[in-house]
């Protein structure tokens, strides 16, 4: 985790005209490391598939975005004329979203998807191009690649399609895949084997991972460090160990416990669970998005200046409040 | 809260099934092939007690919602017996299905699609109290703030349309219009996996409290182990429309005793007890 792939500082995105402009992502900072798996977590609106569409510039019509920084490599993503931009979305990243259904041609067979993003993208000839397709294939786990790479994406169960999108995410070997929900729609079973396939391609391409999610379960068993996000603010991170067993946060601690487990299976334990709702867009104006809810605020946390604080090593928070160890 | 041996159960499921015809090809239908037959539901049987929460459980496909949909007869069980009280489902009609119906209420995983967008809470909820002629309908205003309350939703939430409120607010509302006609059993097919987890919590603890205060049976399916884990008293997992394990919830989820099930808990991601997938470098 030496060198630095991504970095972003203080990024707002904002939506709507100029009298009504609400904040979605409030200066969000984040960083991924050469290798590395980094979680976003966080709840519906906390602004978490917004942050990670940044990498690549790509947000919903009327969003706009403006940062300090985005450095992808040392270069400002911010900064990429056209071309550039196209070339940094074909080459350094790769994207995975929750509904492949969506995402894929329906009326095209699955393999000659991915042969197109090889021959556009890398510039492989048809013939090398449908070779590196089958490879790709057998890569992601989809068993006699020959027959499959005439499927029509229909012809798929969802894992499949999950697949076959992450062979098309891979296909130019990104230096990071960003992976949106991408097993939120599928079985357990099938989303282990689809972490267990991302685990293992990003040893050996060697490409770094972001990952959205809103199950601190998938964060917990894949991510290096992880950030939790709430209403558009980044408010907790760390090492995702450090995270789970002590965090400082009061959100990150209140979402913790509110998360069932199969351990008290049959215990009758009564979570106590976040009272209230989380804020909706432009709710919070200044001041700490989760005060409404939080059991630790005070009035002062109405007018504070959101900064990550240290809190342990690589291992930060955006509460002033110390909150004791335990949980 | 198990049913005890003595007493009657509310609900026994005697070798329900269910089976689909799979659509036919055109190449089918030219050479007059039969359609392939898919059973979803596969000689269930199980009971419910009064005042129990059963988990229904598995994978997607594994016949868990239309075992649920079949207990009210929303689709039709091909064979096996269907007991509610001393009342046959399968062999229930008109007005006596009706009533069977009005005590089993059902709450599916999207509230938006269930609740009619033009329709004010409280009058969706006072035209199901008063389809059913239930006690105390003949003040509206009375009747809907009780039935509101019941679901811990303020009496002024009767004047909004649903798609004023959040997820699980409505949620709250699909809930309050299942009582409204004061039923035995409620049947949630997923009704909290939309939910955002902090939200989720607090639908889980109203599912509890309901049954505590109004003595409800819930039949309550899921996809998420530990959703089951901690409000079902016993669990049933399905696999490929046959229950492969039934029996207490922390029997179940402690000593599995069936493969899948295994496999099942296995693959549950948890944040407690991590279980690596290559981790850290």
């Amino acid at each position: 985790m030496s060198d630095i792939l991504l970095r972003i500082e203080n990024l707002r995105i904002s939506f709507g005209k100029d009298d009504r402009r609400v904040a979605a992502v409030n200066g969000v900072s984040l960083e991924v490391g050469s290798g590395e798996v980094v979680g976003l977590v966080g709840e519906s609106g906390s602004g978490k598939s917004l942050t990670c569409r940044s990498v690549i510039r790509l947000l919903p019509p009327g969003g706009e975005m403006t940062a300090n920084r985005v450095l992808f490599e040392g270069v400002d993503v911010q900064s990429l004329d056209r071309d550039a931009l196209r070339a940094h979305r074909a080459h350094n990243v790769g994207m995975i979203f929750q509904d492949p259904f969506s995402c894929l041609d329906p009326t095209k067979r699955i393999g000659e998807q991915i042969a197109e993003t090889l021959r556009v993208n890398v510039g492989l000839d048809r013939e090398a191009a449908k070779v590196q397709a089958l490879s790709l294939l057998e890569d992601v786990g989809i068993s006699s690649p020959e027959r499959r790479y005439l499927a029509y994406p229909h012809e798929l169960s969802g894992g499949m399609r999950q697949r076959v999108m992450i062979a098309i995410a891979v296909a130019t070997k990104p230096k990071l895949l960003i992976a949106d929900e991408a097993t939120t729609a599928l079985d357990v079973t099938t989303q282990a084997q689809i972490l267990d396939l991302i685990v293992r391609l990003r040893r050996e391409i060697g490409m770094s991972v972001l990952l959205v999610s809103h199950d601190f379960g998938v964060i917990a068993q894949v991510c290096d460090r992880v950030a939790v996000m709430y209403g558009g603010y980044v408010v907790e991170f760390g090492p995702v160990a450090d995270i789970c067993n002590r965090p400082q946060h009061p959100y990150t601690r209140a979402l913790l416990d509110s998360i069932p487990t199969i351990e008290s299976a049959g215990q009758r334990i009564r979570r106590d669970g976040i009272p209230g709702q989380p804020p909706s867009l432009g709710e919070i104006e200044q001041g700490c998005p989760f005060v409404n809810r939080c059991s630790y605020a005070s009035d002062a946390c109405r007018t504070l200046e959101l900064s990550m604080r240290e809190v342990g090593p690589g291992h930060t928070s955006a509460c002033p409040v110390t909150i004791g160890s335990g949980s | 809260m198990n049913a005890s041996p003595d007493t009657l159960p509310l609900l026994r499921v005697t070798q329900a099934v269910k089976q689909f015809v799979l659509r036919r090809t055109l190449g089918d239908r030219v050479a007059r092939r039969p359609g392939v037959l898919h059973t979803a539901v596969d000689h269930v049987s199980f009971e419910l007690g009064s005042g129990e929460v059963l988990g229904l459980a598995g994978g997607s496909g594994s016949g868990k919602t239309t075992l649920a949909r079949m207990l009210i007869r929303l689709v039709e069980p091909d064979d096996g017996q269907i007991m509610f009280g001393d009342s046959d489902v399968r062999a229930a009609s008109g007005h006596a299905l009706r009533e069977i119906r009005r005590q089993m209420q059902m709450v599916f995983q999207d509230p938006y699609s269930s609740l009619n967008p033009r329709m004010r809470i409280g009058a969706a909820i006072f035209e199901a109290g008063k389809v059913h002629h239930q006690p105390g309908v003949d003040d509206e205003a009375a009747f809907v703030a009780r039935v509101l309350d019941l679901v811990r939703l303020p009496a002024s939430a009767a004047r909004r349309f649903p798609q004023e409120l959040s997820g699980g607010q409505r949620q709250r509302v699909a809930i309050a219009r299942a009582l409204a006609v004061g039923p035995k059993v409620l049947i949630a097919d997923e009704a909290v996996s939309a939910l955002d987890v902090s939200i989720q919590t607090q639908l889980l603890n109203l599912f509890l409290d309901l049954r505590d205060e109004l003595g409800l049976s819930i039949i309550f399916v899921a996809h998420q182990l530990s959703v089951i884990a901690e409000v079902a008293d016993r669990v049933a997992i399905m696999h490929e429309g046959k229950i492969v394990e039934i029996g207490p919830t922390a029997e179940v989820f402690h000593r599995p005793q069936h493969d899948y099930t295994r496999s099942l808990l296995a693959a549950h991601p948890s944040h407690t007890a991590p279980t690596p997938r290559g981790g850290s470098v």
